[in-house]
């Protein structure tokens, strides 16, 4: 007992003590929620506070949606000035939602568009500081190892060398990797960009819930590919990883942003953050080698180090995709539903389909035979087909049963059910037809 | 009578105070959040209709069925780690045993994101063992594939639970069953398996319980080895999606906190109607034997081999903090200590702060828990088993769930000068408290469960009070007990993440868990996180040490006062 009180009492007591030490007020403090990792924020923490003495930045790290969520559930006290993230459409939320407060920046020097896409906001509720592409990183080692090929466009990813090899995260969990699906379907259009994406999805190792878990898998080697935003593949590559990166012709350049948020508590300390961030110092901070973001004044370039992308002048990302942001509100809860639904949650089915499809169309290669071709294409339809059009998936019913407007057919739940069923239906109809066509050419 | 009238009133008070902490900490917050599976979306008109569409979606049927294999599965791999580490350190002259329980407690202490990462990097597909097996014999082994990977690496990671309560439970039986035993001419096994192991039920069950419900409702693990479906997961992914207001999230936590009383029920239930306690408690456990060199070598190899198994995480996290690159290969590129220099200048104040926030969660948790055990044990306050359940729900409820609810809860309370309620520490070291709370009640439950109620009412009878009672008698002899859930509450608040994630809400007031997130969610950064990881597993691993220390020697100072 003496042991045990004793233990208690010690632990009480340390808390006196160190609580004593634990609450003091700063003036100057900016408060910042982000969901930038501190290789980011560091370095940019350091450089604003010595640009604005007496300012402290006070970064409270968050992923996207718990940083949403969070300015959601505070905003009747609101204590947070700035949100800092990359998804334009965490903002687009937050606008929505009204959390956040108009701010137009003085800096002068900085593009309008970068690749195709605006660099501020139209309505001025956040501005864009950096801009990042989508692409597709890989490790050298398993590659080599796997002797596996160097690819440059996504249709690549869906070729049979690659089975078993891509990874993704679910484009409901990284507002990064739903950009790179809508940039997919806008650029391919609906059936088309689903096929695509199915395709390569038939090759997918995994398909993670965080952004981040993609670049780590490639850089440890458990997987051989993913597709993601390009400084995760810069960033890895300034940590010494033997990880290689392409932009493929589809891909779009977008906005990394910040705003202010509503009824910010130090409104002109959040002024001053954007404002250095938008500074000749700010942007060059963009291109240590822990950050690798590009950045939105083109001078910045001038200082970069050999072969790091520039958007302003390298061929390759010029005359990129326009990407259309209002079509891709209209529809981002069905799109990331669907990629849930036909993909995530039915990886099992679709992988098995597209293996024996693969191997009917490496049969075929050795041994042409018609009918099995024509099984192996009904085969490749079925994997394609979509339980919804692209007029459908923006259409007010469908909307409504996510958002719970009174239009809705049917609950998110039951739509939900329809589509995995649907999808397993076809993926196991396509595994038949292959697994039919295989008989023939063997 | 009217000494017993004062008795049970103070009862009712102690029980009212612990109904209105858990009330205003865990029953309300999480009742902000979760009413939303009552109502329609949209509308907010009260119904069941979200209940009957988690019952015709395959996903969410299938997702459960997987969560009660795995977590039936982590329960037997957990046992058969658990079971030979418990039985050698508290049944023979084992040299090192305290190293031995102490070790055998790390993997708890592992924050659970990092432990994965590392062991990825050991086991995973292209992980150190299986680039040598590919080069070495040209095949692989999926240990981290699909749901048996998520069954490998909770087997790791919670079998201290089973561990702890075990051994605190065997040694905290009367030597003298096992005397009248061997007098009767039993010996060996049939020993252990008659008299020892029954009478140590109450710890196997309420370790055994905490896996299964923990197991069932952790989502890290599962969401790092890319598991979805499973039903912690599925409710995780959900909630915390942004721009939809999905119900199925939220009905799903209810199912989770449906599974996690059901499971403490039913573990009640187990040990009903049998008597566990023994009166003599001054024997220090069970008679030590000394092993035979042969059978000495054999337990040797054997604890060796199970402590490299569930340290494997550890070295993985330790290789990690010390290497440059480390990609494809069995092991690092090269080595540095420039990730340590990185982490040194923020962890100071990460380390304080999670001692301080473990060590008060974890007081606050052993005097409750202890509370509500003799409550329910000893009382008979109506509906004092609604103490019980109420606080094991917490195991239950996902930490976001909670971060949430205290938001909403308490973010719209203000102190004097403005600052909301829920931006104070205290309010982390509230949530990390109930979200430990189970772990030093059950601890506690199984601690009085083997104390005989004669000891009391011999204490009784010579005319001690009641509160004097608990004091000199009952406390002193749960201390074994209550020391256990302490450490375990304390090991484990101190790498709590979710619901702190949520609350947190400056780097000065952030422990160390939050500051580990906060270097791991960076491809550049792995490295420092991992040093960060050392330095929490180092620290809890002393903190645990000395209480450990602490425990051996109460155990032995009674055993000499008797």
């Amino acid at each position: 007992m003496v042991r045990l009180s004793a233990v208690v009492t010690t632990g009480f007591a340390l808390g006196l003590v160190l609580a004593a030490g634990a609450a003091f007020a700063q003036t100057g403090k900016v408060t910042v929620v982000t969901s930038f990792s501190k290789d980011v924020t560091g370095p940019l923490k350091k450089a604003f506070e010595k640009a604005v003495p007496g300012a402290i930045l006070e970064v409270q790290n968050r992923n996207t949606n718990a940083g949403v969520k969070f300015l959601e559930e505070t905003k009747a006290n609101n204590q947070v000035d700035l949100f800092w993230a990359s998804a334009p459409d965490a903002f687009e939320v937050l606008k929505g939602k009204k959390l956040l407060s108009p701010y137009k920046p003085k800096a002068t020097g900085i593009a309008e568009k970068v690749g195709s896409y605006p660099v501020n906001d139209k309505d001025g509720f956040y501005s864009g500081f950096a801009a990042s592409g989508y692409g597709i990183m890989w490790n050298e080692r398993y590659v080599k190892a796997n002797k596996l090929p160097t690819p440059k466009e996504w249709q690549d990813l869906a070729t049979a060398p690659y089975f078993d090899h891509v990874s993704i995260s679910a484009p409901s969990r990284s507002g990064t990797t739903h950009l790179t699906i809508e940039t997919i379907l806008q650029g391919e259009g609906w059936d088309k960009g689903w096929r695509t994406t199915k395709e390569i999805a038939g090759n997918l190792r995994q398909v993670t819930d965080r952004s981040f878990g993609v670049p780590e898998a490639v850089n440890s080697g458990q997987v051989g590919y993913g597709i993601v935003i390009d400084f995760f593949a810069f960033s890895s590559q300034g940590a010494g990883f033997p990880v290689k990166f392409v932009y493929p012709s589809v891909t779009t350049l977008v906005p990394a942003n910040v705003g202010i948020v509503a009824n910010a508590p130090n409104k002109a300390g959040a002024e001053a953050f954007i404002e250095f961030l938008l500074s000749s110092a700010g942007q060059e901070a963009l291109l240590e080698p822990t950050i690798r973001r590009l950045p939105v004044r083109p001078e910045t370039y001038g200082k970069a180090p050999a072969g790091y992308p520039n958007p302003f002048k390298d061929k390759n990302l010029q005359g990129l995709l326009t990407f259309n942001a209002e079509l891709s509100e209209s529809r981002t809860a069905a799109v990331d539903t669907l990629f849930d639904q036909l993909i995530t949650f039915q990886l099992e089915p679709l992988k098995a389909a597209t293996k024996a499809l693969h191997d009917v169309d490496a049969a075929l290669a050795n041994k042409d035979n018609a009918q099995a071709r024509a099984l192996a294409k009904e085969g490749h339809d079925l994997i394609a087909a979509m339980p919804i059009s692209a007029a459908q998936a923006a259409s007010p019913e469908i909307r409504a049963a996510f958002t719970g407007g009174k239009q809705k057919s049917a609950r998110q739940a039951e739509l939900e059910q329809q589509w995995s069923a649907f999808a397993k239906e076809k993926y196991s109809a396509a595994k038949a037809k292959a697994d039919e066509a295989l008989k023939l050419v063997r | 009578m009217a000494l017993a009238g004062t008795r049970s009133a103070g009862q009712a008070t102690l029980a009212l105070a612990i109904a209105l902490f858990l009330g205003v900490f865990l029953v309300v917050p999480v009742a902000t959040v979760i009413y939303v599976a009552f109502t329609e979306k949209g509308g907010g008109a009260l119904t069941l209709i979200n209940f009957l569409d988690f019952a015709r979606t395959d996903l969410f049927v299938r997702s459960f069925w997987n969560s009660v294999y795995v977590s039936a599965m982590t329960v037997v791999w957990a046992s058969a780690l658990a079971l030979p580490l418990a039985y050698l350190t508290t049944r023979f002259e084992f040299r090192g045993a305290m190293l031995v329980q102490t070790l055998g407690f790390l993997p708890l202490v592992m924050p659970p994101f990092v432990g994965a990462v590392a062991m990825q990097l050991l086991f995973g597909r292209n992980g150190s063992v299986n680039l040598l097996l590919d080069g070495w014999f040209d095949f692989k082994i999926g240990f981290m594939e699909g749901l048996n990977g998520v069954i490998f690496l909770q087997a790791i990671h919670y079998f201290p639970f089973i561990l702890v309560n075990l051994s605190a439970a065997l040694r905290n039986i009367d030597r003298a069953m096992e005397e009248a035993a061997q007098n009767l001419g039993s010996h060996g096994l049939r020993l252990f398996r008659r008299i020892a192991l029954p009478l140590a039920l109450p710890g196997y069950i309420a370790g055994a319980s905490l896996v299964f419900v923990k197991v069932f409702d952790d989502v890290a693990t599962p969401l790092l080895l890319n598991v979805k479906e499973m039903l912690a997961p599925q409710a995780y992914l959900r909630i915390t999606s942004i721009g939809i207001d999905d119900p199925m999230g939220y009905v799903i936590s209810v199912v989770l906190i449906g599974v996690a009383v059901a499971t403490m029920w039913a573990s009640a239930q187990v040990l009903k109607g049998k008597d566990y306690a023994t009166t003599q408690r001054g024997g220090g456990g069970l008679a030590r034997r000394k092993l035979k060199p042969r059978e000495s070598v054999l337990a040797y190899a054997v604890v060796i081999l199970i402590l490299a198994l569930v340290l494997a995480p550890h070295v993985g996290l330790l290789l990690l903090s010390f290497a440059t690159v480390w990609s494809f290969s069995p092991l690092p590129d090269g080595y540095t200590l420039a990730h340590y220099a990185r982490v040194l200048d923020d962890s100071s104040v990460y380390i304080k702060n999670t001692l301080l926030y473990s060590s008060l969660a974890a007081a606050i948790d052993v005097a409750i828990g202890g509370a509500i055990a003799y409550l329910v044990l000893r009382t008979r306050l109506p509906g004092r088993q609604w103490l019980d359940w109420a606080a094991s729900t917490a195991l239950a409820v996902p930490g976001v769930v909670l971060g949430i609810g205290y938001l909403r809860a308490f973010y719209g309370v203000k102190l004097p000068d403005g600052t909301p309620l829920a931006a104070l520490w205290i309010v982390i070291v509230l949530a990390i408290a109930i979200r430990r709370l189970p772990y030093a009640l059950r601890a506690a439950y199984a601690a009085l469960q083997q104390i005989s109620v004669s000891l009391e009412e011999a204490a009784e009878n010579l005319g001690a009070t009641k509160a004097r009672t608990v004091r000199r008698i009952v406390v002193p002899l749960m201390t074994g007990g209550l020391l256990a859930g302490f450490v375990t509450s304390f090991a484990t608040a101190a790498v709590e993440l979710s619901a702190v994630l949520m609350l947190v809400q400056s780097n000065f007031d952030a422990p160390l868990a939050y500051g580990l997130y906060v270097l791991m969610q960076t491809p550049a950064g792995r490295g420092a996180g991992a040093a960060l990881g050392v330095i929490a597993v180092i620290i809890v691993a002393v903190c645990m040490g000395v209480a450990q220390l602490a425990a051996d020697r109460s155990q032995r100072a009674r055993g000499l006062d008797i």
